[in-house]
C-alpha cells in the first residue's frame, strides 16, 4: 500500500472529535489500574473515582455542546463516523446514562460478597462504545462498536458470578446475542454485496458507507437482495431494542442480570437502538414502504406483547422488562414517522428517551435500594407498605412509574404525546389504536406496584423473606430526588430540553 | 389592579398547587392555615373575575386573556388562560364547591391529614386549570392533574372496597382520557391549524371546515372517550362504586367538579369545531342519555339500600339531562333552541356540581352520627338533628329539580328546548324527574323519619346523634346558598352565558330561553 493512500486516509483522523470516547476508555483502563495499586482496603474510592470521571466528562460534553451541535455535520476517519447534532445528544444521554448505572452499581454491590472495581471499568467502555455506535456512519463502525457493546453486557449480565440465575441470563443473552450479530452481519454482506454488484446503477466500492449505500438504494429502489439486506438488519437491530419477535431473551436476561445492569440494558441498549434505528431509517428511506410496513407489525406486535406479558407478572424484574418492550413497542411508532417526513418525529423519538430515562431510573434506584442478596428474586409483596416504611422511596417510585405509564403531569407522558402526534400526523391510525389499548393496559400492572407501595400494610419482617431494605445514603437520594423532580419539571416546562432537540 | 388582573387565573392554579407543597411539607401547625388559604384564595380570585366580567377587555369573547410560554410553542403548546361565558359559571362553581370540600376535609380529623389536604389541594389546581385553559393540549392536562390525587385519595383513605374502586375507575378513567387525548391529537392534526389553541383551532375551522367523515370520527373519539369520564351509559359503572368507596371531599370534587370535564368539553370544544359530526351523533347520544342514563340508571337508583351508593346512582341519572342538552345542541346547534340548550346544559352542570357536593357532604356526615349507609337501618334522625334533617331535604329538592333552586332553571331549559328535538325523548325525561323524586323523597324518609332498625337502634338509644357542627354548617351553608342564589337569580350566570353560546353557536335569532342579561357593574 502505498504510503501516500494510507496518508489521505489519516488526513481525516480527528483525534479530538472522539475525545470523550478516548477518555472514557482511558478511564476505564486508569480504574483497573487503581484496582491493582490500591491496597485492597482503600478499594472504596474506584466507584467514586468511577463516577467522578464520568460525572466530569458529563459536564464537559455539556459544556461544548453548543460548539459541537450547532456546527455543521462533520465527517472524521475516513466516513467511518459522523458528527451531528443528534449523536452528540446521544453523548448526553449515554454519559447520564453511565453515571447513574455507578451510583445504582455503588448500592447494588455492597451488598454482594463480589469483587467491586471491575464493574466501573466495563460500564465505562460500554458507555463509550454505546457513543462510538450512534455516531457511526459505516457498517463496519457500527458492527465494531456493537459487538464492544454486546460483550461487556456478557460481562455485565453475568456479573454476579455466584447467582445461578445471572449465569443463566448471561448464557442466553451471548446465544440470543450471537444470533442477533449473525442475522445483522448477514444483512450488512447482502447489502454490501448488491451494493458492489456490476451491472446495477449508482454501485460503489464501499457500500458499507452509509452515504453510498443510500446512494444505491435510491437509484435501485426495488432490488430483492437489497430488500432481504433490510430486513436482516432491521432484525439485527431489533434485538437490541426488545421488539417483538425478537424480545424473547428479554424478560429471563433482566430478571437475572445485577439490577443496575438490567437499567443499563433497559435504557442504554434500548437508546443506542433506537438511536441506530434513526439513522438507518434515513439510509434505507428509498425503501420506506418496505421499512414502515416490517417496523408497524413490529410495533403493534411489541405494544400488545409487552403489555399482555406484563400483566400477570409478579417479579418486578420481569414486569419492568416486559414493560420496557411495549415501550419499544411505542418509540417504533415515533421511528416510522420519520419515514413519513414527520420533521418532529425524531425530536419525540429523543424526548421519549429522556423521559423514558428519567423514569426508569428512578424505578430502578428504588428496585436497587429494595433488592436483597438474591438481585433476581424481587417481587411486589416486597414493595408492601412502602410508603409507611420508606416514604421517599415510595414517592419517586410513584413518580417513576406513573412517568413509564405515562400519566400527566410527567415526563412520560409529555413524551408518549409527541409520539403520539407524529404519529397521527403520519396517518398510523391502527397503530395507534393498537397504542391507546396498550396504555390501558399497561395502568393495570404499574397501578397495581403502586398500590402495593401505598394501599397495603407494611409485611411483617419476620413472617415473610422479605430482604432487608437498604437504608438510603446521601448521594443516591440526591441522584433519585434529582430524577424525580426532573420527570415532573419536564411534564411542566419542557423548555429547555424541547428547544435542545428541536421542538420548539 | 393591572398585576391581578393579567395573571388572576394563573395565580387561581398557583395558589393551591402551592398551597398543596407546603402543606405536604410544612409542620402540624401550619397546614391547616396554609389550606384554608390554598382553598379559599381561588374562589375570592374567581369572585373578583366574576365581579369584573363584563367590565375588563374580552379577547375573541374571553376575558383576562393571558399566555406563557411552556417551551413546545413550535407545536402550538403553550398554557393559555382565560374565561369566557361558557367557562366563567363552571370556574366560579370550581371555586366554591373546592372551599366547601376543603372545609369539610378540615374538620374530616382524617389520617395523615396533611397527605390528605395536600392532594385535595393539588386536585383543586387542577380543577381551577381545567375551566381557565384556552388552550386545549392543557384543558387536558390539569384534567390528568386533578385526577391523579383522586385515585390516591380512593385507594388511600376510601371506605369499602377501596383497593377494587381505585383500580376500577383509574382503569376506566384512564380509557376515557386516552380516547378524548386521541380524539384531541386528531383534531390538532387534521384542522391544520399547527396550534392546541383553542382561539386558533375555531378561527381555522371557521375559514376551512373539515370533512363531514372525519368531523363524525373525531367527535365519536370525543363523544365516547370525553363520555366515560362524565358516566354516560352504559361506561358509567365505575362511578357509583367510586363514589361509595372515595372519601367524601375526593367525591364532592369529582363528582361535583371534574366529572363536569367531559360535558365541558363537549360544549367548548367539540360542538363548535365539529358541528357536522355532532349532527350525526346527536339522535344516538340522545338515546343513550335518556334510556341509559336518566331511566335504567333512575330505576338502579330505587334499588338502592346504600345512602352513598345512591347519591353515586343519581349523579349519573342527572348527567343525563346534561347530555340530553348536549344531544339538542348536536342536533341544531344553529338554532335557538341549540343554544338554549347549551345554556341549559352550563346551568345544569353548575346547579347539579352544588347539590351533588352538598349531598356527599351530607351524606358522610350522616354516618358520621349513624356509623352505617344502610337506608333500612336508619330512621327517626330528624328529632335527634333537625338542622341535617333541613339540610338534606333541601339538598334532596335541589336534586330533583325543584323551583327555586338552580337545577330546576337547568332541567326546564333543557327539557324547553329538547321538546322541540323529540317530544318522545323529552316525555321520557321528564317522567325521569318523577323517579328522582321518588327515591330522594324515598331516601330522605328513611333516614329522617320513622324509627330505627336493627343495630343502629340500640346505638342510637344509648349515644343520641348530635346535631350539625359549626365545621360542618359552613360548607354546607356555602353550598345551599350558592344554589339558593342562582335558584332565585339566573342571570348571575346566564348574562356572560348567553353571551357566550350565541358567539360559539352564531344564529340568525337568539331566543331568550335563558334569561337575558342584566346590566352588572
Amino acid at each position: 500500500m502505498p504510503i501516500t493512500l494510507l496518508q489521505t486516509l489519516a488526513a481525516t483522523n480527528d483525534w479530538r472529535s472522539i475525545a470523550p470516547e478516548i477518555f472514557l476508555g482511558c478511564l476505564g483502563l486508569a480504574l483497573l489500574g487503581l484496582e491493582m495499586l490500591l491496597p485492597k482496603k482503600e478499594h472504596g474510592v474506584i466507584p467514586f473515582a468511577a463516577i467522578l470521571g464520568q460525572g466530569g466528562l458529563l459536564i464537559a460534553v455539556l459544556a461544548g455542546f453548543h460548539h459541537a451541535a450547532d456546527g455543521p455535520a462533520m465527517k472524521t476517519f475516513g466516513g467511518l463516523i459522523q458528527h451531528d447534532r443528534i449523536g452528540e445528544m446521544f453523548r448526553v444521554f449515554f454519559l447520564i446514562t453511565a453515571v447513574l448505572v455507578s451510583v445504582l452499581g455503588a448500592v447494588a454491590l455492597a451488598k454482594q460478597r463480589m469483587p467491586k472495581t471491575e464493574f466501573f471499568a466495563i460500564v465505562s467502555v460500554v458507555t463509550a462504545a454505546m457513543m462510538l455506535l450512534v455516531q457511526s456512519n459505516h457498517f463496519v463502525m457500527l458492527f465494531v462498536a456493537l459487538e464492544t457493546v454486546t460483550v461487556g453486557f456478557y460481562i455485565l449480565v453475568s456479573y454476579t458470578r455466584t447467582n445461578p440465575l445471572s449465569l443463566e441470563a448471561g448464557l442466553k443473552y451471548l446465544i440470543t446475542g450471537a444470533l442477533s450479530s449473525g442475522l445483522l452481519l448477514f444483512g450488512i454482506v447482502l447489502l454490501y454485496g448488491v451494493g458492489g454488484l456490476n451491472g446495477l446503477k449508482g454501485t460503489s466500492d464501499s457500500a458499507m458507507n452509509f452515504g453510498a449505500l443510500q446512494n444505491f438504494l435510491a437509484q435501485n429502489p426495488d432490488n430483492f437482495l437489497a430488500a432481504a439486506g433490510i430486513v436482516l438488519v432491521l432484525a439485527g437491530v431489533a434485538f437490541k431494542i426488545g421488539a417483538v419477535p425478537f424480545q424473547i431473551w428479554v424478560p429471563d436476561v433482566y430478571q437475572g442480570a445485577p439490577t443496575p445492569v438490567t437499567a443499563f440494558l433497559a435504557v442504554g441498549s434500548k437508546a443506542a437502538g433506537f438511536a441506530v434505528l434513526l439513522t438507518l431509517a434515513q439510509v434505507f428511506s428509498a425503501y420506506a414502504p418496505l421499512v414502515t410496513s416490517v417496523l408497524g407489525v413490529m410495533a403493534a406486535a411489541t405494544i400488545l406483547f409487552g403489555n399482555l406479558a406484563a400483566l400477570s407478572q409478579g417479579n418486578v424484574k420481569r414486569l419492568i422488562g416486559l414493560s420496557g418492550v411495549s415501550h419499544a413497542g411505542y418509540l417504533l411508532l415515533g421511528v416510522i414517522a420519520t419515514l413519513h417526513g414527520q420533521v418532529l418525529a425524531q425530536g419525540a423519538v429523543i424526548f421519549y428517551l429522556f423521559g423514558y430515562l428519567l423514569a426508569s431510573f428512578a424505578v430502578f434506584g428504588v428496585m436497587t435500594h429494595l433488592a436483597g442478596e438474591d438481585d433476581a428474586d424481587q417481587r411486589r409483596e416486597h414493595y408492601a407498605g412502602l410508603g409507611r416504611t420508606h416514604p421517599f422511596l415510595a414517592v419517586v417510585l410513584a413518580i417513576g412509574l406513573g412517568s413509564l405509564a405515562g400519566i400527566p403531569p410527567l415526563a412520560g407522558f409529555m413524551g408518549k404525546l409527541l409520539v403520539f402526534i407524529v404519529a397521527f400526523k403520519a396517518r398510523l391510525y391502527w397503530l395507534l389504536a393498537v397504542a391507546v389499548v396498550g396504555v390501558v393496559l399497561s395502568i393495570y400492572y404499574y397501578f397495581s406496584w403502586i398500590r402495593e407501595a401505598f394501599f397495603e400494610e407494611p409485611n411483617d419482617p419476620g413472617a415473610t423473606r422479605q430482604p432487608a431494605r437498604t437504608p438510603v445514603g446521601l448521594i443516591p437520594g440526591l441522584v433519585l430526588t434529582l430524577l424525580a423532580a426532573a420527570s415532573v419539571l419536564l411534564g411542566f416546562y419542557q423548555g429547555g430540553l424541547a428547544g435542545i432537540i428541536g421542538l420548539r | 389592579m393591572p398585576f391581578l388582573s393579567d395573571h388572576l387565573l394563573l395565580l387561581s392554579i398557583l395558589a393551591p398547587l402551592l398551597a398543596g407543597v407546603a402543606v405536604a411539607l410544612a409542620p402540624k401547625a401550619a397546614a391547616k392555615p396554609l389550606a384554608c388559604a390554598g382553598f379559599g384564595v381561588p374562589l375570592l380570585l374567581a369572585l373578583h373575575a366574576w365581579w369584573y366580567f363584563d367590565v375588563v377587555p374580552h379577547d375573541h369573547g374571553y376575558a383576562f386573556l393571558t399566555a406563557y410560554p411552556t417551551g413546545l410553542t413550535g407545536l402550538g403548546i403553550a398554557l393559555k388562560l382565560g374565561l369566557n361565558g361558557l367557562a366563567l359559571p363552571l370556574y366560579v362553581m370550581a371555586a366554591v364547591v373546592g372551599l366547601a370540600a376543603g372545609l369539610y376535609a378540615l374538620q374530616s380529623g382524617a389520617e395523615r391529614l396533611q397527605g390528605y389536604l395536600a392532594l385535595l389541594l393539588v386536585m383543586h389546581a387542577g380543577l381551577m386549570g381545567v375551566f381557565a385553559s384556552v388552550d386545549v393540549f392543557f384543558f387536558y392536562f390539569f384534567h390528568e392533574l386533578a385526577l391523579i390525587p383522586t385515585f390516591i385519595m380512593v385507594g388511600m383513605w376510601g371506605g369499602r372496597d377501596r383497593h377494587y374502586a381505585a383500580m376500577k375507575m383509574t382503569i376506566y378513567l384512564t380509557l376515557g382520557a386516552m380516547l378524548s387525548l386521541l380524539g384531541l391529537i386528531a383534531l390538532y392534526a387534521k384542522s391544520g391549524a399547527n396550534s392546541f389553541d383553542l382561539i386558533a383551532l375555531r378561527e381555522t375551522l371557521a375559514a376551512k371546515p373539515l370533512d363531514g367523515a372525519w368531523q363524525h370520527r373525531i367527535f365519536g373519539l370525543l363523544l365516547f372517550g370525553l363520555g366515560t369520564l362524565v358516566s354516560l351509559w352504559p361506561l358509567h359503572t365505575w362511578a357509583p362504586l367510586g363514589y361509595a368507596a372515595a372519601p367524601s371531599s375526593a367525591a364532592m370534587l369529582h363528582a361535583g367538579v371534574l366529572k363536569k370535564f367531559g360535558l365541558y368539553g363537549l360544549l367548548q370544544v367539540a360542538l363548535p369545531l365539529l358541528p357536522l359530526g355532532a349532527a350525526e351523533w346527536a339522535l344516538p347520544l340522545a338515546w343513550l342519555a335518556v334510556a341509559g342514563n336518566v331511566l335504567v340508571i333512575g330505576f338502579v337508583a330505587m334499588a338502592q339500600r346504600d345512602l352513598k351508593q345512591l347519591v353515586g346512582f343519581s349523579s349519573v341519572m342527572h348527567m343525563g339531562y346534561a347530555f340530553l342538552g348536549v344531544a339538542c345542541v348536536a342536533a341544531a346547534p344553529a338554532s335557538g333552541a341549540g343554544q338554549a340548550a347549551a345554556g341549559g346544559a352550563v346551568l345544569l352542570m353548575v346547579a347539579h356540581g352544588l347539590s351533588v357536593a352538598l349531598l356527599f357532604l351530607l351524606s358522610t356526615s350522616i354516618w358520621h352520627r349513624t356509623r352505617t349507609f344502610d337506608l333500612d337501618a336508619m330512621g327517626g334522625l330528624a328529632q335527634k338533628t333537625p338542622v341535617l334533617a333541613a339540610f338534606f331535604v333541601a339538598a334532596t329538592f335541589a336534586s330533583i329539580g325543584l323551583p327555586g333552586f338552580a337545577n330546576f332553571w337547568g332541567e326546564l331549559v333543557i327539557f324547553v328546548a329538547a321538546w322541540k328535538f323529540s317530544p318522545l325523548l323529552t316525555a321520557l325525561a321528564v317522567a325521569g324527574v318523577v323517579i328522582s323524586a321518588i327515591y330522594g323523597l324515598r331516601a330522605a324518609a328513611k333516614v329522617f323519619f320513622g324509627s330505627p332498625t336493627g343495630a343502629f337502634a340500640t346505638v342510637a338509644a344509648a349515644h343520641p346523634p348530635a346535631d350539625l357542627r359549626w365545621a360542618e354548617k359552613i360548607p354546607a351553608l356555602l353550598l345551599l346558598a350558592a344554589l339558593l342564589f342562582i335558584g332565585f337569580w339566573p342571570r348571575a350566570i346566564s348574562g356572560p352565558l348567553n353571551a357566550a353560546v350565541t358567539t360559539l353557536y352564531p344564529a340568525a335569532a337568539a331566543v331568550a330561553a335563558v334569561p337575558a342579561p342584566a346590566a352588572r357593574p
